[in-house]
């Protein structure tokens, strides 16, 4: 409830969560995106223009643009018009309004006519700021959300400077100054034409995509945006090629985060399918690469245009080609490209082919459905498409369904005896139904009566239905994570209601688990009974309706339900926390008295470039090489695993034979530096001292204290705890960064170029394993040498790995001090930028990736610990120490944090 | 004009501590109650003498009064402030102000769209004083409600079918007759602003912008309370939204609360208000009418029966504030404050 999504609504509500990777912004009711719209509103006819908008809605825009730019109209007189007859069309008004103009007072005027929350399209810094926060305020006394241009005083901004320095000066005015809800923002950093011929051009599509990260890592629950048409203005009257610059255009920026566009979802081409060449040279336009046959990205882009210019003839070429493919491939081809033309004959064609028609479904139907959810998950198709496809299933199981039922009467004896009845539905809020349709179809094959409600169906109207219509099972299903709260309502109404007959659970965010804990205690009279797949249904379904099975059943589901929960119970129980006060009293004592502290050969700092790569790759840990290439075992033991070893040998092989090109060829070049000063612990800091004298304090080291409850004599501990309070001992700690170097991002760069994607991603987890090694291999020169505390250890290069030695390494985000924001300090102390050539990003990362840091803690007694979640008077406390605003300080200590922070502008909301 | 950091009151800092405690209770019908005064035309116009406060303003309106519930903060004020001090000591602690129709819009049905400001001013002061009286008596904080109801006109909806692009009402015109009533509810001293019957959100809209409008040029933030009223079976406002749509439209209010009201009874009202409590940020409100009317417009629903239901939204955990809309006596609000006063609060996801 208090995640900061951003919230519209229509007549229905509309969250963006996580679940939802793109938003499609409908564009057609656009006057100056749609030619055929601006000639319906410059006629008057705007009930021919409200089809168009339904269209819209109908073919899944989750949110439609409303512009009414056009000279030769009155856009105000217009857009109230419009506004206030979409307003009486229930199927349009569901959907939340943008309304779009660059007049404010169009959009003022918009702003009057529509219940919902919309959007407004645009605002921002073009005139100043004081017109902004007036317009910006308006936004907040209307209730709307507001699209932002990277526009100001001097003009739009076009290089990914121009474009993040305006949006964090907008974000900065209307978040921290104005208290604007962050959630509300959706930056359009602007879509600028590329492939224009004007060299200038050439970087506008990665500047926007790099904005676009930006944007999302340090403006925190913003959105991005942008009109995607514009892109490939160069290419107007081809729209084969402005399609796939389109879709590899979104593939690039969503993956930079951008969550919502102005895109026309039936001109989209699906990224996989674009043809290879042309999605080869799309890609070096929109990312501005030199493309691999030589000359510029544009002179190949307008080489390849050129072959599909009256790209529709083409296509036609092409749709006869996969008409001659086997009825299987064809059935996926149509299912892919969400093509119903043909679906009908396919779909007949393959059921006269098969013994049942209920193979027909399972068969080459699922398996399309299968490539699609494939394509979609790697975010190679988009929602929109996804849709497009669903409808096409659709049609295909209609075909086969009259077949089905004769198939039903032939075998079952007299027509329409069923089974039992079951109720389907997917829960408010919630429009995924694939999975729910395909258990329909199953169930209906099995004879039982399905009586399915759709999509989004309100919990009372379930109720209803399965009183009036006397049903003997309901299933509900949803993928999103809202839907797990829906569930668990239904089966407090359906107690409360007295209703005992079973309730059946499915889809992607269910599990075991939730079914367990939270729905079936809600719902004593019935069973609730979790259902992993289709597959799965009719065998539960079976079990629940019959007479002689079901108390067995149900008893063994209730008994693995309660040990299921119990021992949910159990661990929830073991993560009690206790206040910080409580906590620093169960403190870690150590006996100070009797220990002194070794002192280090040197204070201050020492770079080390003496590195041989040869005796490093002796250091190297090779369980976690195996692990990156998601392969579970212990390194050696794993190259003899009886499944995996042949394929981990093979791996470890290819491994060897690069290590030993990489020592050669002197690949990378290894840096490290290394520090120690006068440290002392005071509450849960480190001091560190500028001198021995200990009166000037150099800088400070904060750390975090675990805050779970712990059992018997165990400690909450810090890693303050290990080094000596003050005043009871001249105690240090070190600090250190170690790089294999910059050169692993360009080897793999260039083994990417050469399409050898397995080669690129050896060279960089070898060049972490080098990382890591080196780490390994400092910290034993500082234990021997540098720090000098254990002179005569020795101890086999590989033995290290098990960490039989004195004192610890800890670094900064890891477990035992979760805070990243502490490699600042780390890193100014050791000035390691300028002496290794490591960067942090803004978000705290290493650059390059294979670069490893942490601080140095001598104790004998000192070891490896996870804080855990803590709660908010810690986070209080450390903020306060680290002199940082607490919602900085829980923007960094998210993962950790046992609590949901409190947005500091949501005053009224008690 | 407009200001998003104004102060918040003292009433909503005690209002916020006392919703932390309990669940809080709001009055009942003041329509209820004065229809069983039996009050003539010429009670209604005090034999022709309305005035303002002070007698500042006369009015000489040409059409029957007789109906027009809010003019008797003019002409019958005691009448008024003793209804609204029985509720107090039913348990009320927030007493509505009776200015339900005290805008220039629903006035101009009896041709007193001039005494607006008056109406709302002495609305504001009868409801102080019964507010006054009751805490004399008992000790307990009361809180006044400047009640704003949604007027007789939709922005939203066209009353014309073969004209669905048509309005009677704009929302300029919403803003600047709600700011009117808002302006004169604040100077009559209300505590709260309590928007409420709401059957098209687009109303409600021009009135949370009125209100912050009011709020800049008094200089101070009042807590706003916002209900919903949801009378299909489709379970969505006449102007057709869902509740979870209807909270994402007025959430930029930062309400104090949000809920539904009136309706058919708090048995239809519990599964909206419960979707209500399960998204809304705010505290939750919610005070149903006494089931539904009877062929004579009069509810029958007993204390004991309208208890009994609002008792299972307390026991859900689905309300911060409950009190009682058309039919609700005081014998309801102190049937309704007994059921619920074992229960713990809805906590609040903020």
């Amino acid at each position: 409830m208090t995640n900061r999504y951003l919230r519209l609504s229509g007549l229905e509500p509309f969250v963006l969560t996580p679940d939802i990777p793109f938003v499609n912004v409908g564009e057609r009711t656009n006057v100056t995106g749609s030619a055929r719209f601006r000639k319906l509103i410059v006629n008057r006819d705007f009930a021919t223009a409200l089809e168009v908008a339904r269209d819209q809605v109908e073919n899944g825009a989750q949110i439609i643009d409303v512009n009414m730019d056009e000279g030769l109209i009155d856009s105000k007189q217009a857009m109230i018009e419009f506004l206030n007859l979409i307003a009486s069309e229930p199927d349009i008004a569901r959907v939340p309004i943008m309304i779009d103009s660059s007049k404010w007072e169009v959009i003022e005027a918009g702003l009057h006519c529509v219940q919902g929350k919309p959007v407004v399209n645009s605002i921002s810094l073009k005139e100043g700021e004081e017109a902004f926060r007036h317009h910006a305020e308006l936004c907040l006394a209307y209730g709307a959300a507001v699209v932002v241009m990277a526009f100001d005083e001097t003009g739009q901004a076009d290089t990914f400077e121009r474009k993040t320095e305006i949006c964090a000066r907008a974000y900065r005015i209307l978040v921290d100054e104005m208290g604007f809800p962050p959630e509300d923002i959706i930056f359009d950093p602007n879509v600028f034409a590329v492939a224009t011929g004007i060299e200038e051009h050439d970087n506008y599509g990665v500047d926007f995509i790099e904005a676009t990260r930006w944007i999302r890592q340090n403006l925190p629950h913003a959105h991005v945006s942008g009109g995607v048409s514009n892109l490939s203005f160069s290419f107007r009257g081809n729209e084969t090629v402005r399609e796939a610059m389109h879709a590899v255009f979104l593939y690039h920026a969503i993956k930079a985060g951008m969550d919502m566009g102005i895109v026309n979802a039936g001109q989209l081409a699906v990224y996989d399918q674009i043809e290879p060449e042309l999605r080869e040279a799309c890609e070096d336009v929109v990312l501005n690469r030199v493309p691999k046959a030589g000359g510029t990205a544009t002179e190949r882009m307008l080489e390849i245009a050129e072959r599909f210019l009256g790209g529709k003839r083409e296509a036609k070429v092409r749709d006869l080609a996969w008409r001659d493919w086997p009825v299987e491939k064809r059935l996926e081809h149509a299912l892919v490209n969400g093509i119903t033309e043909f679906i009908e004959e396919d779909t007949e064609t393959a059921r006269a082919a098969a013994d049942r028609p209920l193979h027909v479904i399972e068969g080459p139907l699922m398996a399309g459905m299968n490539v699609v959810g494939d394509l979609f998950g790697a975010g190679k198709m988009f929602l929109p498409q996804v849709v497009k496809s669903a409808r096409v299933m659709k049609q295909a199981v209609a075909v086969l369904l009259p077949y089905m039922e004769e198939e039903k009467r032939a075998n079952g004896g007299e027509a329409r005896q069923s089974a039992g009845k079951v109720l389907m539905a997917t829960v408010k809020g919630d429009v995924h139904d694939i999975g729910k349709n395909i258990v329909g179809v199953v169930l209906a094959c099995n004879n039982y009566e399905i009586v399915d409600l759709g999509v989004m169906v309100p919990p009372q109207k379930i109720l209803q239905v399965a009183r009036e219509e006397n049903v003997d099972i309901i299933g509900l299903s949803g993928l999103i994570t809202p839907s797990l709260d829906e569930m668990v309502h239904l089966a407090t109404e359906m107690e409360r209601e007295g209703f005992d007959i079973p309730l059946l659970i499915g889809g992607a965010t269910t599990s075991k688990v939730h079914t367990a804990v939270k729905i079936a205690p809600r719902y004593d009279l019935g069973q609730a009974v979790y259902v992993t797949d289709a597959s799965r249904a009719v065998g539960v379904v079976g079990a629940l309706l019959s007479e002689t099975q079901k108390p067995d059943y149900v008893e063994s589901i209730r008994t693995e339900y309660a040990d299921v929960a119990e021992k949910h119970a159990r661990s929830e129980r073991a993560k009690n926390r206790l206040p910080l006060a409580k906590a620093r009293a169960n403190a870690l004592a150590l006996d100070w008295d009797g220990f002194t502290p070794a002192q280090p050969s040197f204070t201050g700092t020492k770079v080390i470039e003496d590195w041989d790569l040869a005796v490093i790759a002796r250091y190297i840990d090779w369980t976690p090489f195996f692990q990156t290439w998601e392969m579970r075992g212990v390194y050696p033991k794993i190259l003899d695993d009886e499944k995996q070893g042949a394929a981990a040998r093979a791996l470890f092989a290819d491994a060897q034979e690069m290590l030993e090109k990489i020592i050669t060829e002197r690949w990378f070049t290894p840096r490290a530096v290394v520090g120690f000063w006068p440290a002392n612990t005071v509450g849960d800091d480190i001091r560190l001292y500028s001198d021995e004298s200990r009166t000037e304090t150099r800088a400070t080291l904060h750390t975090l204290r675990q805050q779970t409850a712990k059992r018997g004599d165990r400690r909450n501990l810090a890693l303050s705890d290990f080094v000596v309070p003050e005043g009871r001992g001249a105690d240090h700690v070190g600090g250190f960064v170690v790089t294999a170097g910059p050169e692993e991002i360009e080897i793999a760069e260039r083994l990417d170029k050469a399409n050898d994607n397995y080669g690129s991603i050896l060279v960089k987890a070898l060049a972490d394993r080098f990382a890591e090694a080196m780490a390994e291999m400092l910290h034993e020169r500082v234990r021997r040498e540098f720090w000098g505390y254990a002179p005569e250890e020795a101890f086999d290069p590989q033995a290290l790995i098990g960490e039989p030695y004195d004192g610890i390494r800890p670094a900064p985000g890891y477990p035992a001090q979760p805070d990243h924001t502490e490699k600042r300090t780390l890193f100014d102390l050791l000035d390691a930028t300028e002496v290794t050539g490591v960067e942090l990003t803004e978000s705290m990362a290493m650059w390059p990736g294979s670069s490893v840091s942490g601080l140095y803690i001598g104790h004998p007694e000192s070891y490896y610990f996870g804080v855990g979640k803590v709660e908010r008077d810690q986070v209080v406390d450390y903020a306060r120490r680290k002199g940082m605003d607490l919602e900085e300080a829980e923007r960094w200590l998210a993962p950790v944090l046992n609590y949901v922070p409190t947005p500091t502008d949501g005053k009224a909301a008690a | 004009m407009l200001n998003f950091s104004l102060p918040e009151t003292p009433a909503l800092t005690q209002l916020r501590q006392m919703a932390s405690e309990r669940i809080l209770i709001l009055d009942g019908a003041m329509g209820t109650m004065i229809q069983t005064l039996g009050l003539s035309e010429e009670d209604f116009t005090a034999k022709g003498h309305i005035h303002g406060p002070g007698c500042r303003h006369h009015y000489h309106p040409d059409h029957p009064q007789q109906g027009n519930n809010d003019l008797l903060v003019l002409t019958q004020p005691q009448a008024v402030e003793d209804i609204q001090y029985t509720f107090a000591m039913a348990g009320a602690d927030i007493l509505e102000t009776n200015t339900f129709s005290s805008t220039s819009i629903a006035q101009a049905d009896y041709g007193l769209e001039d005494a607006v400001h008056d109406l709302n001013v002495a609305g504001a002061q009868v409801a102080r004083r019964a507010a006054d009286r009751a805490e004399a008596a008992d000790g307990r904080s009361r809180f006044v409600a400047g009640a704003v109801g949604p007027t007789n006109r939709t922005a939203s909806i066209s009353p014309d079918v073969n004209d669905p692009g048509y309005r009677a009402v704009t929302f300029h015109d919403l803003r600047v007759a709600y700011g009117q009533q808002i302006d004169g509810l604040i100077e009559g001293g209300s505590d709260l602003i309590l928007i409420e019957t709401i059957f098209d959100t687009l109303n409600a809209k021009a009135a949370i912008f009125a209100a912050y409008e009011s709020f800049a040029k008094a200089g101070k933030r009042l807590p706003i309370m916002i209900s919903g009223t949801i009378t299909d079976a489709s379970g969505r406002t006449l102007s057709g939204q869902t509740p979870t749509a209807f909270w994402h439209s007025v959430a930029h209010a930062r309400p104090f609360t949000v809920g539904l009201n009136c309706a058919l009874g708090a048995e239809s009202m519990r599964p909206h208000m419960a979707e209500i409590a399960s998204v809304a940020t705010a505290l939750t409100c919610a005070y149903p009418n006494a089931g539904l009317p009877n062929e004579f417009g009069a509810y029958d629903e007993t204390p004991e029966e309208t208890a009994a239901q609002v008792k299972d939204f307390a026991r859900d955990g689905i309300v911060n504030v409950v009190g009682g809309c058309c039919g609700t006596t005081p014998d309801h609000i102190r049937a309704i404050a007994d059921a619920v006063s074992s229960f713990a609060p809805r906590k609040v996801q903020s």
